[in-house]
């Protein structure tokens, strides 16, 4: 559980990118915190994990507050994944940046052979085991990176624009994967622009602009919310834009699963039928 | 960080910023050479004091008290080597004037700093590459320069985030002894290297689909040109260079140390 109590927080600037943010995240949540560039999305969650600690205000993670403990400390029950795995990927092969931090945390030999494994077989990178990170592609390097952070199998995951760079498939393959840590009570928290991806996992948004949260609830309510949408310069899912559209004909607005778009086109055309 | 903060350029417009930088970079040289040649403390306070009115001229009185105060672990590192190697080389006594020595010694490296913060602080980046190019080194070298200046802060922020990627994959840092502790950085250090690299060729890349040197003979928008007021530096600069030179090695005028007036 992460809790987070009237967190201001400003940079050595004296830029002020948090102004008063409460918000508290619940076991097994899954959110998305969406917002334009310099809303203050990233500098929010990294006080999730202490690599931040606020200027005025508490987070509490697990009730442990976040300013008495270090960074290792909370690192080993909330995973960061970077933006860019460049910023992390350091060693000779795939499988020694996977263990890196489970050294870190201690665990048994035989445990990280297992984590390991597992963590190769779940993102597809098996075949990479023995190559080395700077090899790979774009998206398998972020892969890589997400290995490694998944190894250590945290309660709470925190993803920082985890879309970027990924074809369709792997999207869809994140979004599985997402689906699965929430049957295990896991924690997961994205930072992201992609509206579309947002709209298909449909999790709980938290809308930031100017270092303040605007807007905070379902998802299927707040990306169908022209309005607030356009305040923080998002736009509509493209689903809920068709919706938006035919909405002068009786259709509801807040519709952004497009299998339940399918149902209420499919009863339109029958009721016309019967007309 | 904050030394790098003390040397990066920002954009404002004041006759210490419109200078030459051929003539200011003189003048750093001759302070250089200044504080070399004298190691009294008098003199050194005099240089010390004398760039003051520069910094207030150009207005960069903040970022300059930022680059001094990140010299100032050094400084006082500079001072505690000096004050320990003349105590213990003169029969373990400690005099006033070994501390004054000492002080001086401290003064003459803050000066440096100080001047060449100031050049840095004042003059663009563009400025300092033309300056090279109109000084004959070739352009891909001038180039090479004013880019990798430009870079310095953008390495130094990045820098930062891949601590902060390794800190939340549980590197300490600060753990373990002296060697330890230089081990803990490989993992920040490769990236770094890394990605610096991979910038780069992705720089070049861009560079030549723009058509980087295109043209043999490169003309330049901007001419450096040199005005009233970098005659005034360079007299300047002569004047104190010269007087510096005859006072510390042709004069007979002794430089008296403070401690000599002092009732000890």
């Amino acid at each position: 559980m992460i809790e987070a109590q009237n967190v201001r927080f400003s940079y050595p600037n004296k830029v002020e990118a948090l102004k008063s943010v409460s918000l508290t995240i619940n076991d097994g949540e899954f959110v998305a915190i969406m917002g334009q560039n310099g809303a203050g999305k990233s500098t929010f969650v990294k006080h999730f994990n202490g690599l931040l600690k606020p200027s005025q205000g508490t987070v509490r993670v697990d009730g442990v507050e976040t300013t008495k403990t270090s960074v290792a400390t909370l690192a080993r029950n909330v995973g960061f994944v970077f933006q860019n795995p460049d910023h992390q990927l350091f060693s000779e092969t795939v499988e020694d940046e996977i263990s890196f931090a489970l050294k870190n945390f201690g665990f048994e030999q035989e445990v990280i052979k297992k984590r390991i494994d597992w963590a190769l077989n779940l993102l597809s990178l098996t075949q990479y085991r023995k190559t080395s990170p700077f090899l790979l592609s774009g998206g398998e390097r972020k892969r890589v990176a997400l290995a490694s952070v998944l190894a250590w199998d945290p309660q709470t995951l925190i993803l920082d624009e985890p879309t970027i760079g990924q074809d369709h498939e792997q999207k869809e393959k994140l979004r599985q994967f997402i689906m699965q840590m929430q049957t295990q009570k896991k924690t997961v928290v994205i930072v992201t622009h992609d509206v579309e991806f947002v709209a298909e996992c449909n999790p709980r948004v938290v809308l930031m602009k100017e270092g303040k949260i605007v807007a905070d609830g379902v998802g299927k309510e707040i990306l169908t919310d022209p309005a607030l949408l356009e305040l923080s310069s998002i736009v509509l899912p493209q689903i809920a834009q068709l919706f938006t559209k035919l909405s002068p004909l009786g259709f509801p607005k807040d519709v952004i699963d497009i299998y339940e778009a399918k149902e209420i086109i499919l009863k339109a055309k029958e009721s016309r039928r019967q007309e | 960080m904050s030394v790098f903060d003390g040397l990066r350029f920002r954009k404002v417009y004041s006759p210490i910023h419109n200078l030459d930088p051929r003539i200011k970079f003189i003048y750093v040289i001759a302070i250089f050479v200044v504080a070399i040649i004298f190691y009294q403390i008098i003199p050194l306070l005099v240089l010390f004091v004398m760039q003051i009115p520069f910094v207030l001229l150009a207005r960069v009185q903040r970022q300059w008290l930022r680059s001094l105060r990140g010299a100032a672990f050094l400084a006082a590192f500079i001072f505690i080597i000096n004050v320990a190697t003349t105590y213990f080389t003169s029969n373990y006594t400690l005099t006033a004037a070994n501390i004054e020595s000492s002080a001086a010694m401290t003064l003459r490296f803050v000066v440096l700093v100080e001047s060449f913060s100031v050049f840095f602080l004042t003059t663009s980046p563009d400025h300092l590459g033309l300056a090279l190019e109109e000084s004959r080194v070739p352009y891909e070298f001038a180039f090479a320069f004013t880019t990798a200046v430009r870079f310095v802060p953008v390495l130094a922020e990045e820098a930062q985030t891949i601590m902060d990627a390794q800190k939340a994959r549980g590197l300490e840092l600060e753990k373990g002894g002296l060697l330890r502790r230089i081990r803990n950085y490989v993992p920040v250090l490769i990236p770094l290297i890394v990605s610096s690299i991979r910038r780069s060729l992705e720089l070049a890349e861009a560079m030549e689909s723009r058509a980087w040197g295109a043209t043999k003979k490169r003309t330049n928008l901007y001419l450096l040109k040199l005005h009233k007021g970098d005659y005034a530096l360079l007299t300047f600069t002569t004047v104190i260079l010269v007087l510096a030179v005859y006072v510390r090695y042709f004069s007979p005028i002794v430089i008296p140390a403070i401690t000599q007036f002092l009732p000890l």
